[in-house]
């Protein structure tokens, strides 16, 4: 029989104002088991531990249950404290009556009686726990960073000076990411590529650091310390070791009307193309949806061009393993599709711009050479309207309900930049609010307004109408003056709200990674811990977590690659003893369990037994790999004889817990 | 099909493939067949039998019989051969000491039906393949085989072999006309108090004879959860009709994506139980919630159940299908 002793928390009101802890710690005193029950103002402190402690040798305690907070927050502060006092770690539970308790009910008497259904629910549990000693198992020294953008680079760059190799996987032919395509940079407009460009070469330049370029994700598996990842090379047709970059494929090719990506489709490239003049690795790639050569067979001018022998028209997607102890998604974001928002006339009219696209329209390496003029007829707008928040804190159910956080400082970098460079220009800018929080940002803002003269309204445009004569007819509401406004402009630019990439919610799933409704990434705390994700040694890194500008990107790349360092610079990982264990006399050697487990962890053999009929059987169980367990319980469900359990969380215990509910 | 069955099985033995045979022979009954292994030519030539009320399906027998000395032959109807496929994927067979004969089916006769249709007193019976002579006490009677045959047979779901070393007669279809779950539509469309009073009309006929989960393929565990003490479940089934009803549906549960719809649990049960029907419901389930599956049709694929795709219906979509309100 255990002795068990219950510590109630009073979380200062956070639990005691909603849940009468008195009464909590008086019912379980006649629970099965309990010899000493008691509550404390806050159970965590270092007064509340050394009552555990203390409590603990003068009763001779086998268990203990503490009814707190989230195990998430102290289940590990309280299993120390008790090892401290001479028990098993693994012989506390936690009751959760704060999070699952007290903050989500209002009514003392309902919270009570819930509060003391959990705690005789963990009594029941640690009546049957039993002594668990956790393993070890080593780390790989390396890192993966998913994503070649500004955030991923960082990441990989800090990594790297710490010492660790570390890959980088980008699907687009180069890394930079969005930033390649932005012109300056706000607060300070410094030109992005002035400062991106040099980190990018840092990388190639790294001898830790390599770049799998045009490469993608395959699969994931294995855990903290011991990743196994397949990395898809895609084919380029270019044999990047014999490349050397100079382009002149890029000139001769005949396939000259593909749609530019770089410049968001606003002017062409050819079947065989670098991105940029600054792509890292500076190699060509051919696009084989629109070359000749690779449809038909029928062309081949680029091989005969170029000197390096250099075109591989036979390259075939290479798939590559390798081993990596940390994991950091950087997978970025995109601007929504603005389809559902035809009232702004995106479809209609090439005078409708994204942000983004206008970010071309006034880069040097842009379609117009860096000169503003209108994509329809290639002459300079002399009025522009900025809608702001297209798709961004929208509640209709088209676009985003969160905000997208870049947009007004980047309309404001848009709308200053052009009245300097054009002060002929008139430009207006509508918004639901100006959000300028971050260190210089208001200053830019009202730069913007007072210094640029810039024409902010607050007020949403309903509706661009394209005219016949290549006007924008912008209807709109100033909702200060309280007036309709009719603005004829030559330009509209959209800032359209930024959503996580695409390739996010596979990479989540292969990485076991839990998101928002959004497809962002969640964090395993968000506050304290908004680097990590839940899952072990997978942490975030950039705008898949949520929205944020390049210095917040930046930082948080940073905080990530401190997270990887940490992780990395130890050899071995404490494992989690809650793992599971076949019992080899009900298993029937179904491989149900070893085709569900995600690690790899089951293996079969044939073995030995005798039977009650005293003859020997050979039969095929199934045997766990502790070191390789991460105690995920999917075996346990899918062995149809119940031969599989988990330590920790036996089926006996679950159902113990479930009768003590029901009690 | 009687002698070609036999003179194959002999063949087999004389040559030293085989040293058994697993087949039928008749029971207390003519129309009564049960299974048995045969250890030689004379046991073979003497009671070995082939006809429209070879039933039972063999495939279990194996998990036991493949793990003794030597090859075994046996004999399976295309129903049979999924009920093979699936033990061998759960590699509860040892296949290399088994040698497979696929015997064409049209359809077996279900003595329960005839005695369902009101004939008493049977004495015998015979069937040409479309009629079925019925001897009773009180004089023959001809019932046509089509009317004779059990839930089983009626909605045969295939007519081809999925596994077999060789095989007698030609390979027939697979039949997806999903006939076999009309009865499960009825059920469906019941409100939930009509179809609980159903299920408690037929589960409280329930005499715990164990025959369904004993004659099951699936059921193969080394230790039942029902006689596990160490389950918290065993011998609960008579305790009261709550664990009555949880007797049949965890049984259920324990064969969903897994169950290859041979409907022996039905065939055997002396109380006439349609407990093919609950399997058939967790059958329709898994096509409707995971795309078709057919258990047993093939040795590699992953059961819906048991495997994970980026497509799979979100939970959300399960429960809203499965709540009656």
């Amino acid at each position: 029989m255990q002795r068990i002793g219950v510590f109630v928390c009073h979380c200062g009101t956070n639990i005691a104002a909603t849940v009468d802890v008195k009464a909590v710690a008086e019912a379980m005193k006649n629970e099965p088991g309990v010899v000493f029950s008691v509550d404390y103002q806050y159970m965590c402190s270092e007064a509340g531990q050394n009552l555990i402690q203390d409590t603990i040798k003068e009763q001779k305690l086998t268990g203990v249950v503490v009814c707190s907070c989230s195990p998430r927050m102290h289940e590990a502060t309280f299993r120390k404290a008790a090892a401290k006092a001479g028990i098993n770690s693994y012989m506390v539970e936690i009751a959760n009556i704060r999070e699952q308790c007290s903050w989500i009910h209002k009514d003392i008497m309902t919270a009570t009686e819930k509060a003391i259904i959990l705690a005789r629910t963990a009594v029941a549990k640690v009546q049957l726990n039993a002594p668990l000693t956790p393993g070890e198992s080593p780390v790989t020294k390396r890192a993966l960073v998913i994503g070649g953008g500004i955030a991923g680079i960082q990441t990989a760059l800090d990594i790297a000076e710490a010492g660790f190799d570390v890959d980088i996987v980008e699907k687009q032919p180069t890394i930079g990411g969005k930033m390649t395509q932005i012109d300056k940079t706000f607060p300070t407009l410094d030109c992005a590529a002035c400062i991106l460009t040099p980190k990018m070469v840092d990388c190639a330049q790294n001898e830790k650091i390599h770049i799998y370029a045009y490469s993608e994700v395959e699969s994931v598996s294995g855990f903290v310390g011991n990743f196994t990842v397949k990395i898809k090379k895609k084919a380029r047709y270019v044999d990047t070791t014999k490349c050397t970059g100079c382009g002149i494929c890029t000139e001769k090719c005949p396939k000259k009307s593909v749609p530019n990506e770089f410049n968001l489709g606003m002017d062409n490239r050819r079947a065989i193309y670098i991105p940029f003049a600054q792509a890292v690795p500076k190699v060509a790639t051919i696009d084989a949806d629109n070359c000749n050569m690779l449809k038909n067979g029928k062309c081949g001018v680029c091989a005969k061009v170029c000197t390096a022998g250099a075109i591989d028209y036979k390259q075939q997607d290479e798939i590559i393993e390798e081993q990596y102890g940390a994991i950091v998604a950087a997978t970025g974001y995109n601007p929504i599709s603005l389809e559902k928002y035809d009232e702004f006339a995106y479809s209609q009219s090439k005078d409708v711009v994204t942000s983004l696209e206008f970010e071309r329209l006034t880069n040097a390496a842009g379609p117009t050479s860096g000169q503003l003029l209108r994509p329809s007829d290639g002459k300079h707008p002399h009025t522009i309207v900025f809608v702001q928040c297209v798709g961004s804190r929208d509640t209709s159910g088209c676009g985003k309900e969160y905000c997208s956080k870049i947009c007004c400082m980047y309309t404001a970098k848009h709308a200053m930049l052009t009245r300097e460079k054009y002060p002929d220009t008139d430009v207006y800018v509508f918004y639901i609010d100006v959000r300028t929080p971050g260190k210089l940002f208001d200053e830019f803002y009202r730069r913007a307004v007072e210094q640029y003269g810039v024409h902010y309204i607050k007020g949403m445009v309903g509706k661009v109408a394209p005219r016949a004569d290549g006007k924008l007819l912008v209807q709109a509401s100033d909702l200060i003056a309280n007036e309709q406004l009719h603005i004829e402009a030559d330009m509209v630019v959209l800032a359209a709200a930024i959503e996580p990439d695409k390739s996010a919610r596979s990479i989540a799933t292969m990485l076991t990674a839990s998101m928002d409704t959004n497809d962002f990434f969640t964090e395993a705390h968000p506050k304290l811990r908004p680097v990590e994700s839940p899952t072990a040694g997978v942490f975030l890194s950039g705008v898949c977590q949520g929205p944020k500008d390049i210095p917040e990107t930046v930082s948080q790349a940073s905080a990530a690659a401190a997270k990887v360092i940490g992780l990395l610079s130890k050899d071995k990982l404490t494992c989690n003893p809650c793992v599971a264990h076949s019992d080899e006399l009900m298993c029937n050697g179904c491989s149900a369990c070893e085709k569900v487990c995600p690690y790899g962890a089951i293996t079969y053999s044939d073995k030995e037994f005798r039977q009650p009929d005293r003859t020997v059987a050979i039969r095929r169980v199934a045997s766990v790999n502790e070191a390789v367990c991460q105690g995920c319980g999917a075996c346990t469900v899918a062995c149809p004889s119940g031969a599989m359990d988990l330590k920790g969380f036996s089926n006996k215990q679950i159902m113990a817990e479930v009768d003590a509910i029901c009690k | 099909m009687q002698e070609q069955t036999v003179k194959r099985a002999l063949e087999l033995l004389a040559d030293g493939t085989v040293n058994r045979v697993l087949g039928w022979k008749t029971g207390e009954f003519a129309y009564d067949t049960t299974p048995a292994v045969f250890t030689s030519a004379e046991e073979v030539e003497k009671s070995f039998i082939y006809n429209d009320f070879c039933g039972p399906n063999l495939s279990k027998y194996l998990i036991k019989e493949s793990r003794k000395e030597g090859k075994i032959l046996v004999f399976l109807k295309p129903c049979d051969t999924y009920s093979f496929n699936q033990l061998c994927k759960e590699h509860r067979l040892i296949r290399e000491n088994i040698y497979v004969i696929g015997v064409p089916c049209t359809g077996k006769v279900s003595a329960e039906k005839i005695k369902s249709s009101g004939i008493k007193g049977i004495t015998g019976m015979e069937s040409d393949g479309e009629n079925v002579t019925v001897h009773t006490l009180y004089g023959d009677s001809t019932v046509k085989k089509s009317d004779a045959m059990g839930a089983k047979c009626s909605t045969c779901k295939s007519k081809k072999h999925v596994a077999f070393d060789e095989l007698i007669g030609e390979d027939g279809e697979v039949n997806n006309d999903n006939a076999r779950f009309e009865m499960v539509e009825k059920l469906e469309a019941m409100s939930a108090d009509e179809r609980y009073e159903f299920w408690r009309g037929e589960l409280s006929k329930c005499i715990r004879c164990n025959a369904c989960r004993n004659v099951c393929p699936a059921c193969s565990c080394e230790n039942c959860v029902f006689d596990n003490p160490e389950s918290g479940i065993q011998q609960r089934a008579a305790v009261n009709s709550f664990e009555e009803n949880m007797f049949h549906l965890i049984r259920a549960f324990h064969v969903a994506g897994r169950c290859t719809d041979c409907g022996e649990c039905s065939r055997v049960c002396p109380q006439n139980i349609p407990l093919h029907l609950l399997n058939r419901k967790y059958i329709k389930d898994i096509n409707e919630f995971y795309g078709d599956y057919q258990a047993g049709a093939d040795l590699d694929t992953r059961p819906p159940l048991n495997a994970y795709t980026f497509d799979d219906c979100e939970p959300s979509i399960v429960y809203k299908k499965g709540g009656n309100e």
